[in-house]
């Protein structure tokens, strides 16, 4: 005869008082597939932690917020934001659903450049833009948006040398009404520096001044803050068109759209309280066509959107190492993931569903990862499941930054997975190995013995 | 070890304790262990009853074990061991 399924004994006091109106109910549904793939049968093959990316909810979404903004306004164009997500596999599907490239080093223009990305689809955002890196940007008629004088100052230079004239735009930061106001990178629109930025690009008519970029920040929750935004980078365009009778072709809003995660400290989950790409899309829509562009030369509206548009195609899937309790009593799990992989948990609520089935039972939980250091929690506290040592977890909406920002940090990074709209999975990254980290490292010759 | 004498444990997982009026849920298995504790089972006993009915190793459960007992002894559930000597 077949034993009954194990759940560890539990009892807990039963609370009376005021009920919680934030209250949400624990994940009653376990999640034992991903895009029709067993949970199980993923760890089984791919080793536990394991990152899984959902190829078609990258569609779906990118789909979704192509509509938004396709449905207001008639000239859109996404380029993908790499550091968000620069696996090869998941840049490939944004390039394949038409979004350009928007990178931030040499290093991600390499990446574009190296999966056959056209340089002139290529956008050139950052700060630190080595004169090797402009180099290329240049030769490649890539768009570079410039971020400060010094950058300005060096492309002026470069393009007398290559004899070439590129094709730019700059970054411009502003007051939209939001706290806190990023003003470190680019011109600023209200003490004039990003006027003064655009008349000494067209009085030098060394460059192409083809559009002008903000990115106001980062989880954005306001839209109304991108409507401003964009009003101002209309006021802009117009300025230059009247003074220079230069038409700028195009306004790139940058990113920031909030996800549906949800903040540390929020009171409602993000799925209900976060903007929809219909709220943002309104927002920028309206701004730029009751501006005061001609009908026939509203210019491209591109956005470099990335968290948005990732999050929820990527899960992290992991394993109870143990159970204890604190020295209050109250219930502890060790899970195999850390927050060197999991660099959101810093910011985020993670949503965290079993991958099992289980009963109605739960206990108030503090997730911790496997890293002997105090500052690795995954969950402050979370109502779970009872779980058992050796079961499985499915923490949603990573796809953004943990892929990018994850640290070799005491464990190896793990393997990732795409699992294809036919539900078949395709391993992407594989999982790094001692001799991958010894291999980048020299010991000098007077260290090599010692005695063992 | 036995239950305080007074604590009522329904089928349902519904536990209260007449002296400080609180009432506790708990889920089937730990039903069980508290009428195998009632029957005056001694752990080793338990451990057998549970082993042979559920997926579970002794190791795995021994640990559970001790954990349950000491959550009720902090909610004062269990007879002290002055109290059973008297």
């Amino acid at each position: 005869m077949s034993k009954l399924r194990y759940e560890r004994p539990v009892i807990m006091k039963l609370e009376t008082g005021m009920p919680n109106k934030f209250g949400t109910r624990t994940e009653y549904q376990p999640m034992t597939h991903i895009d029709g793939v067993a949970v199980n049968s993923l760890i089984k093959e791919y080793g536990s932690p394991l990152f899984v990316i959902s190829e078609q909810t990258i569609r779906n979404t990118i789909k979704k917020a192509r509509r938004a903004f396709e449905n207001r306004y008639p000239k859109v164009q996404f380029a993908w934001s790499y550091k968000t997500n620069y696996l090869n596999a998941v840049c490939s599907i944004f390039h394949q659903e038409g979004s350009w490239a928007e990178v931030v080093s040499g290093f991600e223009y390499d990446k574009a450049i190296s999966l056959g990305v056209d340089g002139r689809k290529i956008i050139f955002n950052g700060p630190d833009k080595s004169e090797e890196d402009l180099t290329k940007a240049i030769n490649n008629d890539s768009l570079i948006h410039i971020d400060h004088l010094d950058e300005l100052y060096s492309i002026t230079e470069l393009t007398e040398k290559l004899n070439k004239r590129p094709r730019v735009a700059i970054r411009v930061n502003m007051d939209t009404g939001v706290y806190p106001m990023w003003d470190r990178f680019g011109f600023n629109y209200e003490n004039g520096q990003a006027w003064d930025a655009l008349n000494k690009i067209m009085q030098s008519g060394k460059m192409e001044l083809v559009g002008l970029h903000s990115h106001i920040g980062t989880f954005m929750l306001s839209p109304f803050a991108y409507g401003i935004a964009a009003a101002k980078l209309a006021e802009l365009a117009l300025a230059v068109e009247a003074k220079f009778n230069h038409e700028i072709k195009y306004i790139d809003m940058g990113g920031g759209f909030a996800s549906k995660n949800t903040l540390k400290g929020a009171f409602l989950p993000g799925s209900d309280t976060n903007p929809s790409f219909d709220d943002f899309a309104e927002a920028i829509s309206s701004a730029l066509i009751n501006s005061n562009f001609k009908k026939d030369k509203l210019p491209l509206l591109i956005l470099e959107t990335g968290r948005a548009l990732v999050d929820e195609a990527g899960y992290l899937l992991g394993s109870v190492i143990s159970n204890k309790r604190s020295s209050t009593g109250r219930r502890n799990t060790i899970l195999d993931i850390g927050v060197n992989i999991l660099f959101t948990a810093f910011w985020y609520d993670h949503k965290i569903t079993p991958a099992q089935s289980f009963t109605q039972y739960t206990e108030d939980t503090c997730l911790y990862g496997p890293l002997c250091m105090n500052i690795d929690v995954v969950r402050e506290s979370t109502n779970l499941p009872l779980l058992n040592k050796g079961e499985h977890v499915v923490i949603h909406n990573v796809g953004a930054y943990n892929m990018t920002q994850w640290m070799q940090f005491i464990t190896l990074r793990p393997n990732v997975v795409l699992i294809d709209p036919d539900e078949k999975p395709h391993l992407i990254r594989s999982k790094e190995s001692l001799e991958n980290m010894n291999g980048m490292e020299k010991v000098p010759s007077h260290l090599a013995k010692f005695n063992k | 070890m036995k239950l305080r004498k007074n604590v009522a444990v329904s089928e349902a997982g519904l536990l209260f304790n007449p002296v400080t009026g609180e009432s506790y849920s708990i889920n089937p298995i730990g039903v069980e262990i508290l009428n195998l504790i009632r029957d005056e089972k001694n752990p080793a006993q338990i451990s057998r009853v549970i082993l042979d009915k559920y997926s579970t190793d002794q190791a795995t459960f021994e640990k559970d074990y001790h954990d349950f007992i000491s959550i009720l002894e902090h909610h004062n559930l269990l007879e002290s061991h002055e109290e059973t000597k008297a």
